[in-house]
């Protein structure tokens, strides 16, 4: 290995983007992991009924179920376009 | 009173199963009478890492189907006193292992034993999800690499959630995390992530850093636990990590590159 090559293969710190990566999609996975199951599925089927009325995309209808101790709030976000 | 600890980690391959081998060999080694259940039906392996797989006569899948009582499917081990093995069937239907099931046997094992250790299958399927149930503690492997820490996140969740004292409402399931396969000269370089990039991301207490070590393959080539190998690194760090499980401490070590001395780097590489 010339000495040139040396300094060529100074490596990138691999572990910080790992670092970075994981923190994102662990807590965006946690988020959801508090969410009861049949939640996509009722986002899918809210946004079934707005197409019979409105063409709208998938992204704009969001479904979040919010916990206050014991009272459970379900909020729905529909973009309806001009 | 027994405690329960499930050895899970989400992924395969990071070392669960010889890490419930040292685990268990080590508790019984410091006095604890301890079995411990290989839960993965239809893979077992536990018993070739604990080099009893010629002398398993009947399994955890038979107590639980009454086809043979407990003292005729548990192997006793033959390198330490008062540790006994319940190997995992091999046989093909996954759904072998009923709830009622394993709760009857572990209530029977919890009569005779201080500690019960349960080897978890890879993945959450039902033969993980019943392995973690009855947990009181959970021992989460994890390899110091992105696919491994996000699986055993996953892992956490389960047993915050589908475990019997979630479910319950009981006390949590005690959380250690153990980092296997950890090599510190690649942390100190930035190439892997390093103790505390694990730590912060899992949260949850350290029991343990296992050293990558070639001892590793070795032990589990001849059966014997590598806990029981003065010389290795990884079988001090498993040995530490028993301690701090019976409450005691111990100063984390093998975490920093060892600084070689001259003659060491000139004679030993």
């Amino acid at each position: 290995m010339s000495l040139l090559d040396y300094f060529k293969t100074k490596k990138t710190n691999t572990a910080s983007i790992a670092k970075e990566r994981l923190q994102i999609i662990v807590a965006h996975e946690r988020t959801k992991r508090d969410q009861p199951d049949y939640l996509p599925q009722l986002q899918q089927e809210i946004l079934d009924v707005i197409r019979k009325y409105v063409p709208i995309d998938q992204d704009q209808v969001q479904v979040q179920l919010d916990k206050n101790g014991n009272c459970s709030v379900l909020e729905l976000n529909v973009t309806l376009p001009d | 009173m027994a405690k329960i600890i499930v050895i899970t980690s989400g992924k395969g391959g990071v070392g669960k199963t010889t890490t419930s081998a040292s685990i268990a060999t080590g508790l019984a080694k410091s006095g604890h009478k301890t079995v411990v259940i290989d839960f993965d039906v239809g893979l077992r392996n536990l018993d070739l890492i604990m080099n009893c797989e010629r002398r398993v006569v009947y399994d955890f899948v038979n107590v639980i189907n009454e086809e043979a009582n407990l003292n005729q499917a548990l192997i006793k081990d033959k390198h330490v006193e008062d540790l006994f093995i319940l190997p995992a069937s091999q046989t093909r239907d996954k759904d072998a292992l009923t709830q009622e099931g394993v709760e009857r046997v572990l209530n029977e094992l919890k009569e005779r034993f201080e500690f019960i250790i349960c080897d978890s299958p890879a993945g959450i399927e039902h033969g993980a999800q019943m392995s973690l149930y009855y947990a009181d503690e959970a021992i989460i492997v994890t390899n110091p690499e992105v696919s491994s820490v996000r699986d055993s996140d996953r892992i956490l969740g389960i047993l915050q959630s589908k475990s019997r004292r979630a479910e319950m409402g009981l006390e949590p399931v005690k959380e250690h995390l153990l980092l296997t396969r950890y090599n510190p000269a690649r942390a100190e370089t930035g190439e892997m992530l390093c103790v505390e990039d694990v730590k912060d991301i899992l949260a949850i207490k350290l029991l343990g850093v296992i050293p990558e070590s070639t001892t590793v393959l070795s032990a589990s080539n001849q059966g014997v636990p590598v806990i029981l190998n003065d010389e290795s690194d990884a079988g001090a760090a498993y040995r530490d990590a028993v301690d701090r499980l019976l409450g005691n401490e111990r100063e984390h070590r093998f975490l920093e590159v060892e600084k070689k001395g001259f003659f060491k780097r000139m004679f030993r590489g």
